[in-house]
C-alpha cells in the first residue's frame, strides 16, 4: 500500500472522528414541528420538556395500564457511550427519538427499533470545568432542534441530518456562566436561563430567533438600577447575586405567559446579601414576545439555604374552596407545597404547607404568602447553622407530575434529610465557586430514628391532604416522575437502579426492572404504529451520585457508594 | 502494520485536524489580553508563584510549606520574561509537602525534599483540586475535588482513591535550587477532564 491509498481511509477516519456528526443516514418524512402542534400534542408524542407547555408530565396513553404493566419488558436499549447524570427525557416526534446526553452529545434513533439515524458530539473545551455535567433535552421547531450546552452556547442542528444550522455564544463560559437545560420553544423563539448560581452570577433568561439564533430579548433575574425590584438589594450584592434560571420554564397559550422559576441568592448565607433578594427563589411570569416581567411571586425571601425554585410550576385547572380556577402547583426545595393562582397581572397566594420535614419555616403569612423563618436554622457567616431539610431540598429540579384522570399530584420528596454549613466570606473570583462556605464543609445528616429517605408522594392539591406514599428505606430519590392515563406513575431515581411503575390511585408497585445504572432521567411515554412505549435513560451521577456519597462516608446507615455510571437508553412495552 | 513513516504523517494529519478544531474555538478576551508564554504549560526551570491569598503572586520557598498540609494552589512564572502563566487554567498546580519516606517509587524523584506537584485539574469533569482531608476510605489525607467528590493520594501519583474520575492527576515534576522551587520537568500524564462520547 503505497502512501496516498494509506492517508485516504485514515482521513476519511479522522474525518467522522474529529467532525462532530457521524450519519448513519439521514431522518425521511420527518414531522415539522409548529406552534398547534406544541400547544396541542398528538397523544402518541413527547416534544416538550414534560410534553405539553402546562408542565404537568401527564401521557393520556392508557394502552399500558395497571393491569396489564406486569408483562412489561424491555423492547430494545441503547449505550450512549458516556457517563455522568444522564437527565434529559428522550424526545419523541411521530417514530423519531431524541436523545440528549452528558457531554453535548445529541443522538437521533429510529424509536421503533432503536437504529440510529445520526449523532452530534458537542467538541467541549478543554479548560471547561463542569460543576453539573449533564444536559436536559432538546427543543424542537419545524425541522430544527436546540441544544444548549455546558460551554454556554445554543446549537441549532438540522433534525434530518444533526448538521450546524447556527450556533450562538449566549456568554462566557470562563466566567462560570453554562446552560444545561432543555430549551422552550414558543413560536419560534428559543428560550433559555443560565446556570451559575454557585459561581456569583447575575442569572437571566434569554430568547433567540429560531432560524437564525439572533437574540431577541434577555431579561436578568436580578433587577438593575432603576427596575422595580432593585431596592430589595443592598450595595452591588445584585452584581454577582445569583438567580440563575437553569430550567425549561411552562407556558400558558391563552395569556401569553411564561412561567420560569429561578435559583438561588448567591453567596450562600443570607447575611451576604441582606435584603428580599428580587427575584432570587421565585416563579418569574414573562412576555415570550418582549421577555417583559408581568409579575412574579417569591417562594422565600433572602435564601440561604441553596434553595434553587428553578423548577417550574405546573399549570393546572384547580377545584379548590368550591371554585375553579387557573392554579400554579410547585413542590418546592424549600420544603413547601405551594398553591398559587395565576392571573395574567398577578400571581395570589392561596395555600402553602410543608410536604417533608422542616425546621425552618414557622408558617406562611395568610395575606402575602410570606414564610416565617426561624432564624436559629438561617445559615449566616461565622458560625455553622443545621437546617432541615438539606440544601437539595423536600424535591429538587426532579419534576412532580399531575395526573387528569387522578387530580393528584406526585412528588419525587426526600425526607429525612438535615444539612448544615459554616458560613465565610470569600471574595468572588470569576469562574470560581463562590459558596460563601467551605464546599467540603457541607453537610448532609440523616434525622436520628429515619426509618426512610426517597419517598413518592400522592397529594390532593384540592384538600392539601397525602393521598398515600411509598418509602425507599435505604435510598434518596432522585428522578423526575411521570403519570399516565393507564394511571402508571413511572419514576427512577433510587440507589438500587431501578425503574418503577406506581398504581397512581393507590401507590401500589406494579413492576420494576433492574437497568445498568441509576435513573436520574425523566420517563416518557409514547406511541409508534399503534404500540404504546415507555422510554428512560439510566445514567446516574451529579447530584443523586453527591447525595449518595454523603449517605455513604457521613452517616452509617449501610448504604455504600458503589452504584455504577453509564448511559443507557431503556424503551419498553406490553407483551402482546 | 505501518511504518514508523506512516505514523509521522498520520501524527501530523491528526495534529492538523485538531489544530483546525482549536483555532475554529473562540478566544476569550483575557486570552487576548494575557502576555505572551502565558497561556504555555509549565516549562522546565519556572519558578512557582501563589495563585490566591494575602501573597499572591509571590514566589514559593520550599520552608514556606508546611509538612502535611495543606496544598497550596500555584501558578509557574517564567523566570526570565516573569510573564506568570495564569493564561490557561490547565497551567493551575497543587503542592503540598509530604514525608518524602510517605512518597512511593514513582512519585520520590518527582518529589522535592518532599514536595509534590500536580495539575490542579479534575481528571473527571475539570474542576479545580482545592480541598484536603481525610480519605473517605482510610486514615490518610488525600487532595478531593469538592464538586463530584473524587479522591486522590499525592503519595502515589495522585491515584484515584474515590470517586468517578477515571484517572490520576497529571504529575508536575519538581527541584529546589538556589533556595526556590522549580519545575524540573513538563507535566507527566494528561492535564485536562476527560471527554466523554
Amino acid at each position: 500500500m503505497n502512501m496516498k491509498q494509506w492517508l485516504l481511509p485514515n482521513l476519511f477516519a479522522s474525518t467522522c472522528l474529529f467532525s462532530i456528526t457521524c450519519s448513519a443516514g439521514p431522518i425521511e418524512n420527518y414531522s415539522p414541528v409548529t406552534a398547534d402542534r406544541l400547544k396541542n400534542p398528538e397523544p402518541g408524542n413527547w416534544m416538550l420538556y414534560r410534553r405539553t407547555y402546562d408542565g404537568q408530565g401527564y401521557s393520556p396513553l392508557d394502552q399500558i395500564n395497571t393491569s396489564n404493566v406486569k408483562n412489561m419488558t424491555p423492547v430494545w436499549t441503547f449505550s450512549t457511550g458516556v457517563n455522568e447524570g444522564h437527565e434529559a427525557p428522550p424526545i419523541v416526534n411521530n417514530g423519531v427519538m431524541f436523545i440528549t446526553t452528558p457531554m453535548g452529545q445529541v443522538i437521533a434513533l429510529n424509536a421503533k427499533t432503536g437504529d440510529e439515524y445520526w449523532r452530534y458530539k458537542r467538541q467541549l473545551p478543554d479548560d471547561l470545568f463542569q460543576l453539573h455535567p449533564t444536559n436536559r433535552g432538546v427543543g424542537l421547531w419545524q425541522d430544527k432542534l436546540y441544544l444548549a450546552t455546558t460551554d454556554d452556547h445554543v446549537v441549532a442542528l438540522d433534525a434530518k441530518t444533526g448538521k450546524v444550522l447556527w450556533d450562538t455564544k449566549v456568554q462566557d463560559y470562563k466566567k462560570g456562566q453554562y446552560l444545561t437545560l432543555m430549551p422552550l420553544v414558543v413560536d419560534g423563539k428559543v428560550i433559555v436561563g443560565g446556570s451559575g448560581g454557585e459561581f456569583g452570577v447575575r442569572g437571566y433568561v434569554v430568547a433567540f430567533d429560531a432560524d437564525t439564533g439572533k437574540e431577541l430579548w434577555r431579561t436578568f433575574t436580578i433587577p438593575g438600577p432603576g427596575e422595580p425590584g432593585h431596592e430589595t438589594w443592598s450595595g452591588d450584592d445584585w452584581k454577582s447575586g445569583g438567580g440563575s434560571a437553569w430550567m425549561t420554564g411552562n407556558y400558558d397559550p391563552e395569556t401569553r405567559t411564561v412561567y420560569w422559576g429561578v435559583g438561588n441568592a448567591a453567596p450562600w448565607p443570607g447575611d451576604t446579601h441582606p435584603g428580599d433578594n428580587l427575584y432570587t427563589t421565585s416563579v418569574l411570569a414573562l412576555d415570550p414576545d418582549t421577555g417583559k416581567i408581568k409579575t412574579y411571586f417569591q417562594y422565600h425571601q433572602n435564601d440561604s439555604w441553596d434553595w434553587d425554585e428553578v423548577d417550574a410550576p405546573m399549570l393546572v385547572d384547580l377545584q379548590r374552596d368550591g371554585r375553579t380556577f387557573k392554579s400554579l402547583i410547585h413542590p418546592g426545595r424549600n420544603a413547601i407545597f405551594w398553591v398559587l393562582e395565576r392571573k395574567p397581572d398577578k400571581i395570589n397566594y392561596v395555600a402553602g404547607w410543608p410536604f417533608v420535614y422542616t425546621d425552618v419555616w414557622k408558617g406562611i403569612e395568610p395575606e402575602t404568602g410570606r414564610p416565617i423563618v426561624d432564624p436559629a436554622h438561617k445559615p449566616v457567616i461565622g458560625k455553622r447553622v443545621e437546617f432541615c431539610p438539606s440544601l437539595w431540598g423536600g424535591k429538587d429540579w426532579p419534576s412532580a407530575a399531575y395526573s387528569q384522570n387522578t387530580r393528584l399530584v406526585y412528588v419525587p420528596a426526600n425526607e429525612n434529610f438535615c444539612g448544615g454549613f459554616t458560613g465565610e466570606k470569600t471574595p468572588l473570583v470569576p469562574g470560581q465557586l463562590w459558596l460563601g462556605t467551605k464546599p467540603e464543609d457541607i453537610g448532609l445528616k440523616v434525622r436520628p430514628g429515619a426509618t426512610h429517605f426517597g419517598e413518592l408522594q400522592a397529594w390532593d392539591p384540592a384538600t392539601g391532604k397525602k393521598v398515600w406514599s411509598y418509602n425507599f428505606p435505604k435510598s434518596h430519590l432522585f428522578g423526575s416522575v411521570t403519570v399516565t392515563a393507564g394511571d402508571l406513575v413511572l419514576v427512577g431515581g433510587t440507589n438500587d437502579r431501578m425503574f418503577r411503575a406506581f398504581h397512581a390511585k393507590t401507590g401500589e408497585l406494579l413492576w420494576e426492572q433492574k437497568t445498568n445504572s441509576g435513573i436520574m432521567g425523566m420517563p416518557v411515554a409514547y406511541e409508534v404504529d399503534g404500540t404504546q412505549y415507555i422510554a428512560v435513560q439510566s445514567g446516574w451521577g451529579v447530584d443523586g451520585q453527591r447525595i449518595q456519597d454523603a449517605l455513604a462516608t457521613q452517616n452509617n446507615i449501610g448504604v455504600e457508594n458503589n452504584v455504577p455510571q453509564g448511559g443507557v437508553v431503556w424503551v419498553f412495552a406490553v407483551k402482546k | 502494520m505501518s511504518s514508523p513513516s506512516d505514523k509521522t504523517r498520520r501524527t501530523i494529519i491528526l495534529t492538523a485536524l485538531a489544530t483546525a478544531v482549536h483555532a475554529s474555538a473562540p478566544r476569550s478576551a483575557a486570552a487576548e489580553d494575557d502576555p505572551p508564554g502565558s497561556d504555555l504549560r509549565p516549562q522546565k526551570a519556572d519558578l512557582l508563584v501563589y495563585a490566591e491569598g494575602d501573597h499572591a503572586g509571590e514566589v514559593i520557598k520550599p520552608q514556606d510549606l508546611k509538612p502535611g498540609g495543606p496544598p497550596v494552589r500555584a501558578w509557574p512564572k517564567d523566570p526570565k520574561t516573569s510573564v506568570v502563566r495564569k493564561g490557561s487554567r490547565l497551567n493551575e498546580v497543587v503542592i503540598v509537602k509530604l514525608d518524602p519516606a510517605e512518597l512511593d517509587d514513582d512519585t520520590r524523584p518527582r518529589s522535592a525534599d518532599g514536595i509534590v506537584a500536580y495539575s490542579a485539574i479534575c481528571s473527571h469533569a475539570g474542576c479545580p483540586i482545592t480541598a484536603w482531608g481525610k480519605a473517605a476510605q482510610g486514615e490518610k489525607e488525600v487532595l478531593k475535588c469538592v464538586c463530584h467528590n473524587s479522591e486522590f493520594d499525592p503519595r502515589r501519583s495522585a491515584q484515584v482513591v474515590f470517586g468517578p474520575a477515571p484517572r490520576r492527576l497529571a504529575a508536575l515534576p519538581l527541584a529546589t535550587a538556589d533556595g526556590s522551587l522549580t519545575i524540573a520537568g513538563t507535566f507527566v500524564g494528561k492535564v485536562g477532564a476527560q471527554q466523554g462520547g
